[in-house]
């Protein structure tokens, strides 16, 4: 069974799977995850609006994203961005964007509707007294926002919101469906070139286990750490 | 340069020579919710099976269970999919990976099994929750009752817990259908195949994804509703009626 198992592919192609591949898929991770939570948030504020076409608008756009598959939605990002491009520049033609930076956008615009569910309910979950509270202290609604209920609902949903990242950090694979050399595209081309299918995806799956098991062993820990005593 | 709309070309051919793009469409709508079903169906059953057992009182089948839930969460959904299709094969015996390979469909069941055991984890995971969430006076009053461990799960424990966790199962049953359409990596042609499919026939991207877009809200909105009607059915008299029943 594992007689002829070839270890050796993987070492010669070490450097290529983690200083490509994984550089991509940790970019992608820590950008979709930091603008992901900065549009989230917006998103959130949105829908709690008081001004119902904003919570309207942000309400549909977050339902509809989150009834799509992802691979279809990388593949609408794809076609769709470089008509937008044209429309925001009044080109041409097209703009042409190339697979890698629409899936920088198509990431950071999927997380964000998830993001959004996250922080509405970490701000649904601070008490109505707090914003009244600010609001009689003469603080202006984006103060009371800003230095009252975000930075606690921020910190209460840490846990939920590092473990959306764990799931983005996985589904960064889909971009394989754009042939982008991510940790798993690049362990494909290493294994169609050289024929050696099961040591490689054997190995991206050791390591996107371990790297994922390591990041929620330690996320329980912060949630515990974290938990405030009321 | 505009973008030519043409939503005539579903009526149009398909140079798969299987029909009109529309036709090829339903078969795709078909492929998916086939694939969501056998997998959802796979899924409920083992998940439930994992779940109870994580709650057992034996350390080491709680640790078994745990790692089951673990090793299926923790690996991403189409890394998943290529060792069932691409790598199982190669590592069974010679006759036995052949048949594998030569399987007509092969596509459909490998990706039944992965989205059956990725999304078993998932479903574990809940029922595991719903199971610690019961009173705990429950169980003792099945024992007190004289009934063994195994009927105190199969009569009092288990359908408890499956009604209290309707609202989750919900969205899980949602995200099988989405995640049917990480398929298309080992070749099963759903509904996203579909669409990318008559994309690079027909050059019609748009008309397209918006015909997958809509098939996918439709069967999105069919699942909201078919469980908000379980849920009102299986509602457990006298626990605090849960307020997203209601709307």
């Amino acid at each position: 069974m594992f007689s002829d198992f070839d270890f050796d592919v993987i070492q010669r192609s070490l450097p290529y799977l983690f200083k490509e591949g994984m550089t991509f898929t940790l970019t992608i991770t820590f950008t979709a995850m930091s603008a992901g939570i900065v549009f989230g948030t917006l998103l959130a504020l949105m829908r709690l609006s008081p001004f119902r076409p904003l919570a309207t608008v942000a309400g549909a756009y977050v339902n509809l994203i989150r009834s799509l598959p992802l691979v279809l939605v990388i593949f609408w990002f794809y076609f769709l961005v470089p008509w937008i491009g044209q429309w925001i520049t009044g080109a041409e033609r097209p703009v042409l964007v190339g697979p890698y930076l629409s899936s920088f956008i198509t990431f950071t615009l999927f997380e964000a509707a998830f993001y959004c569910e996250i922080m509405r309910a970490g701000i649904q979950s601070i008490p109505r007294n707090q914003v009244a509270a600010g609001y009689a202290l003469g603080l202006t609604y984006g103060q009371t926002m800003r230095t009252v209920v975000l930075p606690q609902a921020f910190r209460n949903m840490l846990p939920i919101l590092l473990t959306q990242t764990i799931v983005l950090f996985q589904d960064t694979s889909l971009v394989y469906v754009l042939s982008i050399s991510d940790f798993l595209g690049a362990a494909a081309k290493v294994a169609q070139r050289d024929g050696r299918l099961v040591e490689m995806y054997l190995f991206v799956a050791v390591v996107y286990f371990i790297m994922s098991y390591g990041a929620s062993y330690y996320v329980k820990r912060l949630q515990t750490r974290l938990a405030v005593p009321r | 340069m505009h973008y030519h709309w043409n939503w005539g070309i579903f009526f149009e051919m398909s140079p798969e020579g299987t029909g009109t793009y529309l036709e090829t469409f339903v078969w795709g709508f078909g492929w998916t919710v086939a694939t969501s079903l056998s997998a959802w169906i796979m899924a409920l059953v083992l998940g439930c099976i994992v779940g109870v057992l994580r709650t057992t009182s034996s350390p080491w089948v709680v640790r078994i269970a745990n790692g089951y839930v673990e090793l299926f969460r923790n690996i991403p959904l189409i890394v998943q999919m290529f060792l069932w299709y691409f790598v199982l094969p190669e590592l069974v015996p010679v006759g036995i990976g052949d048949w594998l390979k030569q399987l007509p469909d092969a596509a459909f069941y490998n990706a039944v099994i992965a989205l059956g055991f990725f999304t078993s984890a998932r479903v574990a995971e809940q029922v595991r929750a719903g199971i610690q969430s019961i009173p705990r006076g429950q169980r003792a009053a099945a024992t007190a009752l004289g009934l063994t461990g195994l009927q105190t799960y199969r009569y009092v424990l288990v359908p408890m817990a499956l009604r209290i966790i309707v609202p989750p199962l919900t969205s899980e049953f949602m995200n099988v259908v989405k995640n049917s359409a990480v398929g298309l990596t080992i070749g099963l042609v759903e509904l996203t195949g579909r669409a990318r499919a008559m994309q690079e026939f027909s050059f019609q991207v748009f008309e397209a994804f918006t015909a997958a877009t809509l098939a996918y809200v439709l069967i999105t909105i069919s699942i909201v509703l078919l469980m908000r009607w379980l849920e009102r059915r299986v509602a457990i008299p006298g626990f605090i009626a849960r307020a997203g029943a209601a709307h």
